[in-house]
This record gives structure tokens, sequence and C-alpha cells, in this order.
């Protein structure tokens, strides 16, 4: 059996009197495809920002591609990806200038950067469109493109923060694509969406309600559980008894 | 008379070189419940915003209630409520600060109109002496939602009013639409959501600035052409890419666990052969059957002709 690559332990985070994120306990394994659900104010953001290495915990305990949550975040944002739509690209920068930008942001050297701009253009199809403006392009070549940066530099798990809000039926699914893709060549896949259909595509999925886990299976076993057919209908029936509603 | 009329609208931006919304055309009957369905991008914004006399179209006619969207731009802005996509209240006003405040704008009082509000505003009533930038998404989508309605408008254009909001709060809001259009109150709504779709009486799909269908829901869904499997097997994704490559695949598509398939051309004996093909790669537990199509399947094979 190989190390899980995320693994929390009764994780914890206060603010004051509120308890944002209540004793959180699950493992990710290696090329797992794991959708990180819940409704609006649910505590999502703020588990999110404790496994990147951006918000310390109160208390409990959690490694992510084997660092320490509290005391190793540089290493943590180091060894891993993260997107999400709201902020990925830079629009008045070219596809390769956006390129070489995270890459060098991850450290790699000046050899590796153009031997990987090239690789990835390549890989893209994109090389006629290297020096174009990234808001020159198709939203799906966007995203995409924002999803091979964000891996650049070959991370043992991606945190994805809905990724795919806003986006048309097709490219909604090709970037699905990219998800397999990655998961199936050995990389977590850590994910967040507000697309029930989409929870339907995770290895397995987690529903935080007030803080708490209140569910995590895989799909499959949540419906058989909830006796429903569709992840929406498990959803609605947790995400329904909230008692917090916040932003 | 359609409550909104639109007539070969087009909107483009940086001095023509944009396109944002090219040759559109709907309308909207008194007391209907209109969805304009399509992803960012779309034009959907645009629409809403001529339509509420906030920006000249280039070039075609639009009305509301009658009114021309130029020339009676004044009429128009006292008779329509407008729901903006982004939080439109003011942050450091009360619950009922805000209401007041939009009810005497528009030259009425809430008292007044009162009944039209309550269902909605009495979820938020206990919290009227918070601020509004203090309150959680659902509650502010409330307040935005009976500041809009206060002045007991003839049609509520709602700029997506559900997006980045969860399933339970997004059903919540579609309840209350539906109570809306009981009394009779004309609704143009926006969203990239399209399990909304079915939600509502007549949908334009939208998608770079042109519609692609208008129609019931139901109607939508009958115009797919050709027909629709469902196809699953133990390993799902294999499965898409093994179908991708299949000779006589038309499209292929996820759809939640399953996958959804047309065939390129439908002939006698093709689920057989599919079958043969799909165990000669060794798929096993492969569910084949037909299936209805969804919005959503609908939007993708307009979205590919």
């Amino acid at each position: 059996m190989s190390e899980p690559v995320i693994k929390t332990e009764k994780l914890t985070k206060r603010f004051g009197d509120f308890i944002a994120a209540d004793a959180l306990s699950f493992d990710v394994m290696p090329g797992e495809i794991f959708g990180f659900l819940g409704a609006n104010g649910a505590g999502k953001t703020t588990a999110m920002r404790m496994l990147c290495g951006l918000s310390k915990p109160t208390s409990g305990e959690a490694t992510v591609a084997g660092y320490d949550v509290y005391r190793e975040t540089d290493l943590i944002k180091k060894n891993i990806g993260y997107m999400s739509q709201k902020f990925s690209l830079y629009e008045d920068l070219t596809v390769v200038e956006n390129i070489r930008f995270y890459a060098g942001i991850y450290g790699l050297t000046d050899k590796a950067i153009r031997e990987k701009s090239e690789a990835l253009l390549d890989q893209l199809g994109m090389t006629h469109e290297a020096k174009k403006l990234v808001s020159e392009l198709p939203l799906g070549w966007k995203q995409k493109l924002s999803f091979s940066v964000a891996v650049i530099h070959q991370p043992k798990v991606v945190f994805l923060d809905e990724p795919t809000g806003g986006v048309d039926p097709v490219t909604r699914r090709q970037f699905w694509d990219l998800i397999y893709d990655a998961s199936d060549k050995g990389m977590t896949v850590f994910v967040t969406t507000h697309y029930m259909d989409e929870a339907e595509y995770c290895n397995r999925v987690s529903i935080m309600v007030d803080g708490r886990i209140d569910a995590l299976d895989s799909p499959q076993n949540l419906k058989k559980q909830f006796s429903v057919h569709s992840m929406d209908e498990v959803f609605y029936q947790l995400a329904r008894g909230a008692k917090r509603t916040a932003d | 008379m359609s409550a909104v009329r639109l007539e070969n609208i087009t909107k483009t931006y940086n001095k023509g070189t944009v396109s944002a919304v090219s040759d559109v055309s709907f309308e909207v009957a008194q007391g209907e419940l209109f969805g304009l369905i399509g992803p960012d991008g779309a034009g959907k914004t645009s629409i809403f915003r001529m339509l509420t006399t906030l920006l000249l179209p280039d070039g075609g006619k639009a009305s509301v209630d009658g009114y021309d969207v130029v020339k009676d731009y004044k009429t128009i802005r006292s008779r329509v409520g407008y729901m903006p996509g982004r939080f439109s209240l003011y942050q450091d006003l009360t619950v009922e600060e805000n209401l007041a405040f939009f009810a005497t704008v528009f030259g009425t009082t809430i008292e007044a109109n009162y009944e039209l509000v309550k269902d909605i505003y009495r979820q938020i009533e206990p919290f009227k002496t918070r601020r509004a930038g203090k309150l959680s998404g659902g509650m502010k989508q409330k307040l935005a939602l009976c500041c809009a309605l206060i002045h007991k408008p003839g049609v509520l254009f709602l700029d997506e009013p559900t997006t980045g909001v969860d399933s339970v709060s997004r059903k919540e809001f579609w309840e209350m639409l539906r109570r809306l259009k009981e009394q009779n109150i004309t609704i143009l709504v926006s969203t990239p959501y399209m399990d909304e779709a079915t939600l509502c009486d007549r949908i334009a799909l939208i998608q770079s600035g042109k519609i692609l269908s208008i129609d019931t829901p139901a109607g939508t869904v009958k115009s797919f052409r050709g027909n629709l499997f469902t196809v699953r097997s133990a390993e799902i994704y294999r499965l898409l890419n093994d179908l991708r490559d299949y000779e006589n695949t038309g499209t292929c598509f996820a759809f939640g666990e399953h996958l959804h398939l047309t065939f390129a051309e439908e002939r006698a004996g093709q689920e057989e052969d599919l079958q043969q093909y799909l165990r000669q790669k060794n798929h096993t537990d492969i569910e084949l059957g037909r299936v209805e199509p969804g919005i959503e399947d609908c939007f993708i094979q307009f979205m590919k002709q």
C-alpha cells in the first residue's frame, strides 16, 4: 500500500468562537480524483487553505505531499499545484510568457524552462499560438494552458478550486479529460465544484456541512447509502440540514 | 403585446472589434418565465444591460412593455426591476434601509407593495437591522430580489442570480421565482446552469453572442437529432477513450456516472456491433441503453452545428 498524498487527523480551524473546520480526518491516495463538496460557507475554502499551507490550523494534524501543514508550509507550496477559475493566467502576457513565468516561479532552471516550454507547446498543439496574448485565446485553450502551468513542476497533488464555473458544456468536459489524464499518470487531484454531475466523475467525494465532513465515499456507495439516484440528491439531503450560511 | 421584444439586436465593444451580441431576436410574453441559458461570454449580460437601458445597442430594435429601449429609456427604468449579476446593494445600509431606499427612489413605500415581497422578505426580516455587507450569500440574494421587486415592476430582469450559489440555495431561489410568476410578473432570467432550464416556460440557448435555439424545455429536448445512448463499464475513463476511437461514434461525452453517445450513422445492429467492440477491448460490466436527452445534450449538439 502506498502512502496517502494528503493525510489529515482531526484538522481544525477556529476563528474566535466560530469553528470553520471541525476535526476533519481523511486520506487521499496517489492518483486519486477526490471531490471536495459542500454548501457555501460549509468550510471548504478554510480547509483548502490549510492544506495549501496558507493558513495555520488551530489543532489536529495534516501532511500534504509528505510535508507538515504547521512547520513545512514552504515545502508544501513548492510541491503542490493550484488552479482556480478566478485567477490563473496573465491575460496581457503571451502564451509562452505565461509558461516561462510559472516555470520560473516554481524554480525550474533556465534550461529546464526552455525545454519545458517547447515540450508543453507541442503537447498542447499551441506552437503557432506561442506568441499570442492569452486574452486572444478561446476559453477551452485558456483552461488547458492554465491547468498545464499549474502542474508544470509535476507536483504530486493539484488543487482545483471550482475550475469549471460558468464554462460551456463541451469545454467543461474537455477539462475533465485533462483531470483524468493527470490522474492516470499518478497525480492526485483535489477538486471543488458546484456541478453535481462532476461529483460523479470523482473516485471519492467528501461533503462538508457546517464545518464537518458528513459523508465520504465513492459516488456509487454514497448514492446507495442515501437510496437515491444522483449525487445531486445526496448533496441536497445533507446540505439541507445545514445550520449556518456564510460567504 | 410582448413584454419584451428584441429584433436583430447587435452589440460590439472596442470600436467594433469584439462582437458581444449578434443579430439576436426573441420575444417574451406577458407573465412568462423566460430563461437565457449559456456560458460566460455568451452575451447574456450585454442583452440585459441593453434591455434595462444601461447600454445602447449598435443595431436592431428592442422594447420592454411596448416602450423603446432608446427613445423611452426613462419610462422603462421606472417600470422594470433589475438584479445585476454582482451584488448591487448598499453594503453599509441595513437590510431595512436598503429596501426603504429602493422603494423611495421609485416613489413608493415598503408598505404599499409589501404583499409582493412578503414571502421573501419574511425570511430576512429577523435580520432587518443588520448591514447588507454582513449578510450571507443566500440572504443577500433574497434582499436584492426584494429591492428589485419593491416598486412592483412589470418585468423583472435577473442576471445570473444563482451563479456561485450552492445547489440547495439554487433550488430555494427557483422556488421563489415560481411563486412570483403566479403573481403574473414577467421574468427574464439568465443562468449558466443548464439544469435550471427545465424550470422556465421557454428558454433561449445562447453561445458567443448568437442564439442557438428558442423553445420550451420539452420542445428543445424534442429537437435533438438522432438517438442518444447511455454507456458505462467498469473502467469509465478507458471506455471514454475507446468509444472516441470507435468507427461509428458521432459524439461521446461524460454525463455524471454514464457516457452519452450518438452514432455517426444510425444503422441496424449498431448496438450489437458496439457491444462486440467493447468486449474485444476487454470491457466488463457493459451497460448500453437509450436515454432521453437533457438540455445540456441539446446545447452540445447545437454548439457543434
